[in-house]
């Protein structure tokens, strides 16, 4: 097997009193898709933020393709190649659907603040790349016809998927996505597991899924860590999470013994 | 090669030189106010960058306008007729100024933006105001800058072309930034600076940019100034000139950059129009006693305009037709 993509080795985080996420070790391999659940406050939120530069760990490292991430800023792990989505939807509100793509191309912009004044030939024509790149990009997910609307307007599950598309657009390798399903009804769930797996396959991406909905995650993670009070409790096929023992009590507790 | 926004800028200059002989020969009085129409403009439209666009308070414009107009001051009482005493060469001197003197508002700019990065909110408003302060009671220390007694005795350069030149050239320069790719980092920063972040966007550098072109332009309008009245006075840069701006910004619409300078002509114009109006003789004395009253019916006025239209004059219209 080739080096792994994404590397967490003994990670552990504290705030003050708080060990957050504890000596949490897994791994990610280009074209996986692995999945992190864990009951509420598990730490799995956390474990992204570690990831994408948000917060720095208090000990362990986390290299992304050979290098690490740690000690960079948010901006910079984007470069590197990981995009990520939020649980809260975080769209930049005020700007119009194809903006919020066009925003996510600006790291990969050959001309900077010159050629936006200046507006010459190059600049025009990178512009004009962009708005298409952007749009190709948009219909590929079926929201060519929203473009020009305010994306505050679009309803929540476009809203999730224009985050996806959002991500994207910053051509990454590995794509974090933070309990995509949250709010969703059955119809829309199983609509969001075709688009994550035809995702992955159209852009030969890694993703790392946090996801709090049983089905989803059963449906199509090929492997899934779990976590319960920032430690990993276990790790395996969804058919073997499913009747992990240490699973089954993290989410519906343990039977007590009779005293 | 010829793209839309450059024609059009050019047009605009060339408009504002051929026009520029005949209004100079205007009654002084309304070409002073046009001028002051000119100049606000430009400091508004700078601080909608960072106000309205990038999302960050500054309450310190003033400090910058006062750091660009002594300094260009400063430069021309040294050195105006460095290059020669002909017309071509002092206004050349006086352009080589008035850019200096941007140069060292952007400075400034720099100086108190990236510090302040790290705050927010009404805490960066507190530390732009102080700087603001700072500005001011450093010029008042300063003896070559006539400290408490003013600056004056600069040649009068600033005319009608160099005002509205420089108004259309930082109206260019934001929109053309707002509206590129690269420009829309600015918004991202506003709307969500997490999201903004994960998407790759510099914000630090975003957000100091925002300062240091918001500040350059202020330093500009501070040299047209300086070199329209030809005294300047460091309590003409305190920060009661800075929330003019601000209000200027927030009345046209944070954002954007039309309203903006509408809103700058019309706070520019309006306690004019209403000393106007309290000595109109025809009028019934009632009505020109409360004319007269023209700085609480100037705040009246702001009042009701926020309550009636808190998006202010021209804001968050674009998207919103789109949508209809």
């Amino acid at each position: 097997m080739s080096a792994p993509l994404l590397k967490l080795e003994n990670v552990t985080v504290q705030f003050g009193g708080l060990k957050a996420v504890s000596e949490l070790s897994f791994e990610i391999h280009e074209g996986e898709l692995i999945g992190l659940i864990g009951p509420n406050g598990a730490g799995k939120t956390t474990v992204f933020n570690l990831i994408t530069g948000v917060y720095q760990p208090t000990a362990g490292a986390i290299t992304f393709a050979g290098k690490s991430v740690i000690g960079h800023r948010p901006y910079k792990v984007t470069s590197r190649g990981i995009a990520r989505t939020f649980q809260n939807i975080r769209l930049f509100a005020s700007l119009s659907v194809v903006d919020n793509v066009r925003t996510a191309c600006n790291m990969h912009l050959k001309h900077g603040i010159s050629h936006a004044l200046l507006r010459g030939p190059k600049f025009i024509n990178e512009e004009a790349e962009i708005e298409k790149t952007s749009r190709e990009l948009l219909e590929i997910f079926g929201l060519s016809g929203e473009c020009d609307v305010s994306c505050k307007s679009l309803p929540y599950g476009d809203q999730r998927r224009l985050e996806i598309v959002r991500a994207l657009a910053t051509r990454p390798k590995l794509l974090l996505l933070d309990e995509p399903a949250a709010g969703m009804n059955p119809t829309e769930k199983a609509e969001l597991m075709k688009l994550i797996r035809f995702t992955q396959e159209k852009f030969g991406l890694a993703v790392l899924l946090v996801e709090h909905d049983m089905k989803v995650v059963m449906g199509i993670c090929q492997r899934i860590n779990v976590l319960d009070y920032g430690k990993k409790i276990a790790e395996g096929s969804p058919a073997e999470i499913r009747c992990n023992p240490k699973v089954i009590a993290a989410y519906l507790g343990k039977e007590e013994d009779d005293a | 090669m010829f793209e839309r926004s450059k024609i059009i800028l050019v047009v605009v200059l060339v408009a504002c030189g051929v026009a520029s002989p005949y209004v100079s020969g205007i009654n002084p009085y309304y070409y002073d106010i046009l001028i002051s129409i000119g100049i606000n403009i430009i400091l508004a439209a700078g601080l909608n960058l960072v106000n309205g666009y990038t999302g960050q308070f500054s309450l310190g414009h003033a400090g910058f306008m006062a750091a660009g107009a002594y300094a260009s001051a400063w430069l021309s009482l040294s050195y105006g007729d460095a290059l020669g005493t002909s017309v071509w060469a002092t206004t050349t001197a006086f352009v080589l100024a008035l850019f200096l003197g941007g140069v060292v508002a952007a400075l400034s700019g720099l100086l108190v933006g990236v510090p302040s990065l790290r705050l927010k909110g009404d805490y960066l408003a507190i530390v732009t105001l102080g700087f603001n302060e700072i500005i001011k009671g450093v010029i008042q220390n300063a003896e070559p800058l006539g400290a408490q007694r003013g600056l004056g005795g600069m040649v009068q350069h600033t005319t009608f072309f160099w005002t509205f030149a420089f108004a259309a050239l930082t109206v260019y320069v934001v929109l053309s930034l707002v509206r590129s790719t690269y420009g829309r980092g600015f918004l991202a920063v506003r709307d969500d600076e997490i999201a903004a972040e994960a998407m790759g966007i510099n914000t630090t550098k975003y957000k100091v940019l925002a300062f240091v072109l918001g500040a350059f332009f202020a330093g500009i309008a501070g040299g047209l100034y300086a070199h329209f009245k030809q005294f300047i006075h460091p309590e003409g840069f305190n920060f009661m000139k800075s929330i003019d701006v601000v209000v200027m910004v927030i009345l046209g619409g944070m954002g954007s950059t039309a309203g903006v300078c509408v809103a700058a002509a019309l706070l520019t114009i309006l306690p004019e129009v209403l000393r106007y109006v309290s000595k109109i003789e025809a009028l019934p004395h009632w009505l020109q006693q409360v004319a007269e009253n023209r700085m609480i019916l100037y705040s009246l006025l702001l009042i009701i305009l926020m309550l009636t239209r808190p998006q202010g004059l021209f804001g968050a219209g674009a998207l919103k037709k789109k949508k209809a």
